[in-house]
């Protein structure tokens, strides 16, 4: 049987970081990834990531504590404080180390890692390699990795975790190039498997970002935390939803409605305009393009860059413009670009404190896939760049102390059990007598997803949205029959990546169902007010057959009193 | 109505290769990677070809489509200008299944050349300290995705799989331009041994196909002139 000490699922920003400090515990590492590493979705992140270096003139004055108010004030006092003080105060160190392994950082004048203003921030704190700094840091730890000879099991798919009494013994693991199934035995797991974007249709998300990594520890019993907060992103471009980093934006871009007005002045302080946080901004957009401010009284409003300028477009934002070029066949130097908000990011995820650790020995989560609570109601841009790479260190090092202390048993019961279901559940796929198809019901979940939990919420709609996701569960029961192939069967990837989609789904759901107030990226029409005395409280929610059962927990305040959240 | 002709090969049952015709309902915009997926979906489930971020910036999707090498996720069926559309896929690496060939030779190259930053500390307290001048040294060479395009389309990798590759050269070159790498003379030896950059021709298949639009055959023309001229000092010392 296939063992190791530390076995790490996701080969993203989170999983490669966790990978190096387990490593270095002396243990026997290993990453297993469904894509190469440097396929990952970590690499279309563009913007930058967030530390109070004080690298700029007029950000001198900056602290980690600043960036902790910052950051739990954006999160509309949902964060857990602790977690987000941990995080702020090993962000500067954290991004040092990374410059150390050669991330090419743009630079200040005076050689410095440059930084750019980013929504809901005090100062300019955003550190950025041009407009593609998930690709470059995502290259620069893979590097790494290789360095340390880590070994990846690419191309391999984790289709069940191992969890029996609360004890995680290792992963169910599909060898896509030969299509085998067997167990890999762990005496720890972390989980990294990125968000759930594609749980919707209109996304920003890469096709990899299914949500399935969030559904496996979930039937294994461990909860699924604030799934309701969904982050919309207020600029993608038309059609395909690729994302316009918020970047465009700290550079001095516009948004303009089909008067020519640079609209939000009607939403916030003239002083923060276009750099409001996220939840807001596509509040504002929607609210523009509802009303029939759209531009041409479509669904969309444009992000206008031109006044940056050709030398600063090129220098600083050039995939922006090749990702407008290809898709849109329309250059933002001579153009504005027509957008409009697409989901982004999730804010809930695994539940795991703040050592990434979780509700089952053993098992640790990190990264988008997570919720330690940084980011609660509504994350701030560059914020999630952090988050992985510091909670992967983390969760690496408590994973890698962890496995000194313990024995692998691969002879335990665990393994044949798992054997036996993940087996039934494939002869199930390829006997099936069902005529369900499952494209159909990704399609019909998609749109489900974009019309009853979007930015504007109400209870009607989000019942609709729980009894939809229930029939899709149904149907998922009965689709058609899968052909049995030697190898890459995608079919099969695809159906499986279907059921994380619901069970991600259903919690997002209910949790928002439940949950009678506005709070962040949370807007309901019929609460609009944000409800501390009765909901400053995180959901819990575990998995049953009959679907989630929601449970309640404090948030840990420490330095910052929850106030009035205005811009 | 578009017509895909795709190429598929599954060694486990076919003796050989063969290329099948479908038909896509094509909407406006539609790139060739929504053409396949439309395939996978509608008509035929067991067609194998990976993806990932459908924005090129993965490098995942790699194929030759209509004569040259593209990410399917990049083109547009309309500006492929034609009522048909072929792919097949990248070259000099074993077909695993249909699109989806194997990448370990292509990887496996780019390891040899240690692709991480040489230096072992001591590490300043801070981030190291870089002109705008030597950041810009690093400019284009660090924009490659490992798309394989280049690979496929090199004559050289064609005849000979130690080769290191213009995607492992370039990022030789990335090395040894950073101020924070100690590795450049090491660096420089090991590409000017019998498989690095005297096995480059210069005929520029490399940059035409570059999905990214970097030029990894320039490169290797800097990364020969330095050998060179390493070699002499070494004469002269
Ligand atoms: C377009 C875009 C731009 C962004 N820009 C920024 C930005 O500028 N700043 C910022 O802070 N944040 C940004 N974000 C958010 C940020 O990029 C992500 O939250 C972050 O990269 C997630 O990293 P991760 O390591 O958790 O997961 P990912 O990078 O998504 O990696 C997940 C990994 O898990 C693996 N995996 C998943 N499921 C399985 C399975 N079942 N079996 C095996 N392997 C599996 C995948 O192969 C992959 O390797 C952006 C997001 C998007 C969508
Ligand atoms: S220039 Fe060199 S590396 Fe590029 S295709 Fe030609 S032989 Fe290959
Ligand atoms: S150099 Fe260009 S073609 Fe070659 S792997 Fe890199 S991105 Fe792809
Ligand atoms: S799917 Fe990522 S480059 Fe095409």
């Amino acid at each position: 049987m296939l063992k190791h000490d530390v076995l790490i699922i996701g080969g993203g920003l989170a999983g490669l970081r966790a990978a190096i400090e387990a490593a270095k515990n002396n243990v026997d590492v290993a990453i297993v990834s469904k894509i190469h590493p440097v396929r990952s979705h970590s690499g279309a992140a563009q913007g930058g990531i967030n530390a109070a270096l004080a690298n700029n003139e007029n950000s001198k004055d900056d602290t980690p504590e600043k960036h902790a108010y910052d950051t739990t004030k954006g999160s509309d006092f949902l964060a857990d404080q602790d977690a987000v003080e941990l995080m702020t105060s090993l962000a500067p160190e954290t991004i040092f180390e990374t410059d150390h392994w050669g991330c090419p950082y743009s630079r200040t004048a005076n050689g410095k890692i440059a930084q750019r203003p980013f929504g809901g921030a005090g100062y300019p704190r955003t550190c950025y390699a041009a407009d593609k700094t998930g690709l470059y840091l995502l290259h620069t730890l893979w590097e790494q990795t290789v360095k340390h000879h880590i070994k990846v099991y690419e191309e391999w798919m984790v289709v069940d975790l191992i969890v029996q009494d609360k004890v995680c013994y290792g992963v169910m693991a599909i060898e896509l190039r030969t299509n085998q199934l067997q167990p890999i035995a762990a005496k720890a797991v972390i989980f990294a498997t990125g968000g759930a974007g594609r749980v919707y249709g209109r996304t920003s998300n890469a096709l990899t970002s299914t949500g399935f990594g969030m559904a496996l520890p979930y039937i294994a019993g461990v909860p699924l935390k604030d799934m309701e907060f969904i982050q919309f992103h207020p600029t993608a471009i038309i059609g395909k939803h690729i994302l316009m980093t918020e970047g465009c934006r700290g550079e001095g871009g516009y948004l303009v409605n089909n008067k020519g007005e640079r609209f939000m002045k009607n939403y916030v302080s003239e002083k923060i305009m276009e750099l409001a946080p996220r939840d807001i901004v596509a509040r504002s957009i929607q609210t523009e393009i509802n009303e029939g401010r759209g531009i041409g009284g479509q669904q969309f409003v444009h992000l206008d860059i031109r006044h940056l300028g050709e030398q600063k477009i090129m220098e600083r934002l050039p995939g922006i413009r090749d990702i407008c070029m290809d898709f849109l066949g329309v250059d933002p130097i001579k153009e504005p670009i027509p957008i409009l908000p697409a989901q982004h990011y999730t804010m809930g995820g695994v539940a795991a404190n703040k050592n990434c650790e979780t509700e089952v020995e053993g098992f640790y989560a990190a990264g988008e896939c997570a919720c330690v609570s940084v980011h609660g109601a509504n994350r701030l841009g560059g914020n999630s760049l952090l988050e992985t790479i510091v909670f992967g260190k983390i969760a690496g090092k408590y994973a890698g102390e962890y496995v000194k202390g313990i024995d692998l048993n691969t002879e335990h019961s665990s393994y044949k059990n798992f054997t036996n279901k993940m087996n039934g559940f494939m002869n199930r796929l390829y006997e099936s007598t069902g005529n369900e198809d499952p494209y159909r019901i990704k399609k019909d979940l998609n749109d489900c997803l974009d019309e009853n939990v979007g930015i504007f919420r109400t209870e009607e709609k989000m019942k609709k949205a729980v009894e939809t996701v229930k029939q899709l569960k149904e149907r998922y029961r009965k689709i058609r029959k899968v052909k049995k192939t030697s190898s890459f069967n995608q079919d099969v990837v695809w159906i499986l990546e279907l059921e994380g989609n619901l069970l991600a789904a259903e919690t997002i759901a209910a949790g928002a169902l439940a949950r009678k107030e506005s709070r962040g990226s949370h807007s309901r029409t019929d609460y609009a007010k944000r409800n501390d005395a009765e909901w400053m409280k995180h959901t819990l929610a575990y998995y049953t057959k009959e679907g989630p059962r929601l449970e309640y927990s404090p948030v840990a305040v420490t330095k910052f009193q929850p106030e009035e959240r205005k811009y | 109505m578009t017509t895909f002709n795709v190429f598929r090969y599954d060694p486990a049952i076919d003796k050989c290769p063969k290329m099948e015709t479908f038909d896509v309902k094509n909407e406006r915009g539609m790139t060739v990677l929504e053409g396949l997926f439309y395939i996978l979906e509608n008509l035929d489930p067991t067609l194998c070809f990976r993806s990932s971020c459908r924005a090129a910036i993965c490098g995942s999707c790699a194929m030759h489509i209509n004569g040259q090498y593209r990410l399917a996720c990049r083109t547009q069926i309309e500006h492929l200008k034609s009522d048909t559309v072929t792919v097949r896929p990248i070259a000099h690496s074993e077909i695993i299944k249909d699109l989806v060939v194997d990448m370990t030779n292509f990887f496996a190259n780019l390891e040899k050349i240690k692709p991480y930053i040489i230096n072992e500390g001591p590490f300043p307290e801070r981030e190291f300290l870089q002109s705008e001048g030597e950041r810009k040294g690093l400019d284009h060479l660090i924009d490659c995705i490992l798309c394989g395009c280049c690979y496929g389309a090199c004559p050289s990798a064609g005849t000979d799989e130690d080769y290191l590759g213009p995607h492992a050269l370039m990022k030789t070159l990335r090395f040894i331009n950073d101020p924070r790498d100690k590795g450049g003379k090491e660096r420089l030896a090991f590409v000017s041994s019998e498989n690095g950059v005297f096995r480059c021709h210069t005929v520029f298949n490399c940059q035409e196909v570059c999905p990214k639009d970097l030029d990894p055959s320039s490169a290797i023309a800097r990364l020969k002139m330095k050998a060179v001229w390493n070699t002499l000092k070494n004469l002269v010392s």
